[in-house]
């Protein structure tokens, strides 16, 4: 029993944690190190694609780096840091002493190691890497497909297997372990928003696993659901992909969501504003992420009816989400802001999200996005939502709360200085895609024509700046562990609420063994 | 499950369980991976499969000393009320994850069937496009005769690939399939009765019906087997008969695996109660989960009756 006992020693410490805190730690360490991993290839995509022509590596290899770099950020980083996320913040905040199920928490963490061992393995498998986008459309991904395509579908399988039971874990834990009083609607907006996206895990994972499993069929059983000449359809493949990819797509975004929800209240020094909206507007983005998916498809043919349907569908979107955007600006209104880093990063994701939303409410225009699909006006798009959006706020997360996981503050002046050093590199990489993609760039090429060429180098530049704006975090975090200013006090920032902040700073190893009281 | 006790909260000690089951799976499924790829491309198959197989064992061997933990940490009373209703919530979202893996399977069917199909057919194109690449293909359900089968291989566009040949004869839903029917619903009466016997406290009720179900489930298997002894030896149903054979094998697979799992639910929740006395009129839970889970199971089934052998 281990009600009043610490840490584990050494390696063992972490090979059999069963403490949502260590396990918490471990997944935010993984997908930091995955978010270098799929970093390290986008900084191979932007150094060929820095001028036209084919400089460094050959097109073969150039389509192995950008699928690979989309599995690893969307699978590999984004995904793994929000549930570390969860892991350390969602039991200290509704007042539980951990996670539901401590065992199969720790499995959950050691299963991404094991998937993302087989995905990377592809690269040293004959044939290179899959090579077919993150989108795996088939007949790429079947008939076309390397023989390592076989360890990318396992390596999905596992991811999915990983996500299905952290996201159980999550759901038991906010329904059945909250601390007396801890009503629903007095949860804090980033586990509500944790809650939605477990159930829209569990919901969207098995698709994705249904999907892989018809490719794993037609490449070694003979079936043909991808197949016309057996009766079946390719268009099916995305079909299938999208019914989980859009869900997805919200997966990513809304404990993003959940996290700005918790900071802009702390430095506006106003509790959040429409509380409730808020939370109603989080469901019905999760319900209509589920009938919207055909927007990525208006081009692959569908009848007339499906592309009206699908487009206002998509459109409908916009209002819950920007429910959310005006309560976060409401928030701020009125309120006593400060700008430290945390709420530099959640400003700057209210506001490059918005960009993200309007561009993706142009390419929801059926007729519009068939000038625009393929093109790297999309790119554009979704790099302002995931990038902006997802990984503008968990740097925000991080700064916000690694006092109170560590017990010492980061430097503000670097932090700071870290922030508008991603802020200016960010938009020079994505801001100008917009227009080589409205000029009619496509994207997934290694080459271009020569009239992209200014635009394409200062994308270069910027992802360049980018890239070092995350060494730069890494070190602060680092020098924050060995040497930040020691901070014992359980209230970090003057405006915030909530439990965590009743905690003593670095949280101990148990926390809550008995629950507080919520009134 | 309402007397939520906090005080007695049981966060378990560190343990090994996890990482040994996910290294066994790695190398479950890294194998099974090497050998599917030597089967299909040549190469490196069998070291494959030895990987595979000893990462099952190893596997097998984890889950085993997990769920002993677990039943073990419950006998000696370990387990509080909260944590019991944790577990309940483990397994309702479980259900459901699963639920949602067979709702792919179903959308295939019905994609392929009510749209997909028709239009490789020609229907609905202004162009005649389909016809263009699959010139005569009339599309009926169940598909006996794929496109590739109408033009000739040699005469579709490079980019298919594959030999798919239809069904010489269809599966019928008034034998064996109408049988293993009224195996599965009986099934699931059954072990609505062991679960009333255990509340009221039989004991020796609940085995008894707990064992008629195993029977039930097990014929079911077996019968299920015969299906696909018959469809490939005697109609010519493979997995390589286009798309009839392709839903037809994954959403009936895909169930009787389900089935293998819930019958050996249902079989350790027996032996655990037949050899060591487990289970009680309201401390139960292995059995109760394993009970939806086999209630699951029947009413995919039902779907599956419905929608892939009668219409
Ligand atoms: C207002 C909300 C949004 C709308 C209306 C919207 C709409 C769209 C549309 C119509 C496309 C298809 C473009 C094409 O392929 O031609 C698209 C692509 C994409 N969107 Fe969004 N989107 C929204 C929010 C988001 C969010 C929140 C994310 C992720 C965090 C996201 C990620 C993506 C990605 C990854 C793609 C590209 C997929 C690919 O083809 O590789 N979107 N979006
Ligand atoms: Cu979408």
């Amino acid at each position: 029993m281990s009600e009043h006992h610490g840490p584990a020693k050494g390696i063992k410490r972490w090979l059999f944690a069963t403490n949502h805190k260590d396990i918490g730690t471990m997944y935010l360490w993984f997908s930091f190190a995955m978010f270098f991993v799929g970093g390290f290839f986008a900084m191979v995509i932007r150094a060929e694609l820095f001028q036209p022509g084919l400089q460094l590596v050959d097109p073969q290899f150039f389509n192995q780096m950008t699928t690979m770099h989309g599995l690893v950020m969307v699978f590999g980083a984004i995904m793994p840091a929000f549930v570390g996320l969860a892991n350390w913040m969602i039991p200290m905040m509704i007042g539980a002493p951990d996670m539901a199920l401590p065992r199969m928490n720790n499995l959950s963490f050691w299963l991404l190691p094991v998937a993302v061992t087989l995905l990377i393995s592809t690269f040293f498998m004959e044939g290179g890497a899959p090579a077919f986008g993150w989108t795996f459309y088939a007949p790429l991904s079947t008939t076309y497909a390397p023989p390592s395509t076989t360890f990318f579908i396992f390596a999905v399988h596992i991811l999915g297997a990983s996500s299905i039971m952290g996201s159980i874990n999550i759901l038991a834990t906010i329904i059945n372990l909250r601390a007396p009083g801890m009503t629903y609607m007095k949860m804090p907006m980033f586990v509500w928003t944790w809650a939605i996206t477990a159930f829209l895990l569990i919901a969207a994972m098995p698709v994705l696993a249904g999907a892989v499993t018809m490719m794993l069929m037609d490449i070694h059983f003979g079936t043909s659901f991808f197949s016309a000449a057996g009766g079946g359809d390719p268009v099916l493949f995305q079909h299938v992909f999208w019914f989980f990819g859009h869900p997805e797509v919200y997966i990513i975004i809304l404990p993003a969501f959940g996290v700005i929800s918790e900071i802009i209240p702390t430095f506006s020094r106003k509790p959040l504003f429409g509380y409730s909206s808020m939370v109603y507007a989080t469901a019905s983005i999760a319900f209509l992420s589920f009938i919207v998916w055909a927007h990525h498809m208006y081009t692959t043919g569908m009848p007339l009816a499906g592309e009206l349907y699908f487009m206002y569908a998509t459109m409908l979107i916009a209002i819950p989400t920007g429910v959310k955007v005006f309560n976060w600006i409401a928030t701020m209104f009125g309120g006593a802001l400060t700008f430290e880093a945390p709420m530099l990063f959640s400003v700057a994701t209210v506001f490059l999200f918005s960009l993200g939303g309007f561009t993706g409410l142009m390419l929801a225009i059926a007729p519009i996005d068939f000038a625009y699909q393929e093109s790297y006006f999309v790119v554009a798009h979704f790099h302002y939502t995931m990038v902006a959006g997802a990984i503008f706020s968990m740097t925000a997360a991080v700064y916000y709360w690694l006092p109170k996981w560590t017990g010492r503050m980061y430097n503000e002046t670097l932090a700071k200085t870290q922030f508008w050093i991603a802020f200016v590199g960010f938009n020079l990489t994505f801001f100008p895609q917009h227009f080589v993609g409205l000029a009619g760039m496509p994207r997934r090429t290694p080459d271009y024509a020569l009239q992209f060429a200014d635009f394409n180098m200062m994308s270069s530049i910027g992802s360049f700046i980018y890239g070092f704006a995350q060494l730069f975090l890494l070190y602060i975090i680092i020098q924050t562990i060995r040497s930040g200013k020691e901070n014992a006090d359980e209230k970090t920032w003057e405006g915030a609420n909530g439990l965590e902040w009743t905690l003593a700073s670095p949280a101990p190893f148990h926390t809550f063994s008995t629950p507080p009281t919520v009134k | 499950m309402a007397s939520i006790d906090h005080e007695s909260y049981y966060v378990p000690d560190s343990s090994s369980l996890a990482v040994f089951t996910a290294v066994s799976s790695g190398l479950l499924i890294g194998g099974f991976a090497a050998g599917l790829n030597g089967m299909t491309f040549g190469e490196g198959g069998s070291v494959g499969w030895t990987v595979s197989v000893v990462g099952l064992v190893l596997f097998l061997a984890a889950l085993f000393t997990w769920f002993r933990t677990t039943i073990v940490e419950n006998r000696a009373g370990m387990a509080s009320a909260q944590l019991k209703h944790s577990y309940v919530l483990g397994i309702q979202w479980f259900i459901f994850s699963e639920v949602c893996f067979f709702v792919v399977f179903f959308g295939t069917l019905f994609y392929v069937r009510n749209l997909a199909g028709p239009w490789l057919g020609g229907e609905g194109t202004k162009l005649g496009d389909t016809q263009a690449l699959w010139g005569g293909f009339q599309y009926a359900w169940p598909m006996q005769f794929t496109p590739q089968e109408i033009i000739g291989v040699n005469n579709q566009v490079p980019a298919n690939n594959g030999i798919f040949v239809g069904a010489k004869e269809l599966m019928h839903w008034n034998g064996i399939p109408l049988i293993n029917t009224i195996l599965l619903l009986t099934s699931s009466v059954t072990v609505h009765f062991a679960h009333s016997a255990l509340k009221a406290g039989k004991k020796a009720g609940f085995n008894l019906w707990l064992a008629i179900t195993l029977i039930l489930g097990f014929a079911f298997v077996g019968f299920q087997a015969l299906e696909y002894h018959e469809a490939y030896a005697e109609l010519g149903l493979t997995l390589e008969s286009g798309i009839y054979g392709s839903t037809f094998f994954i959403l009936t697979g895909f169930h009787g695996f389900h089935v293998c799992m819930g019958a050996t639910m249902l079989t350790v929740q027996w032996l655990r109660s037949m050899m060591k006395g487990d289970f009680t009129a309201d401390d139960h839970f292995g059995f109760e989960a394993s009970s939806w889970y086999w209630h699951f199971v029947d009413v995919v089934w039902v779907g599956l009756f419905l929608f892939v052998y009668i219409f």
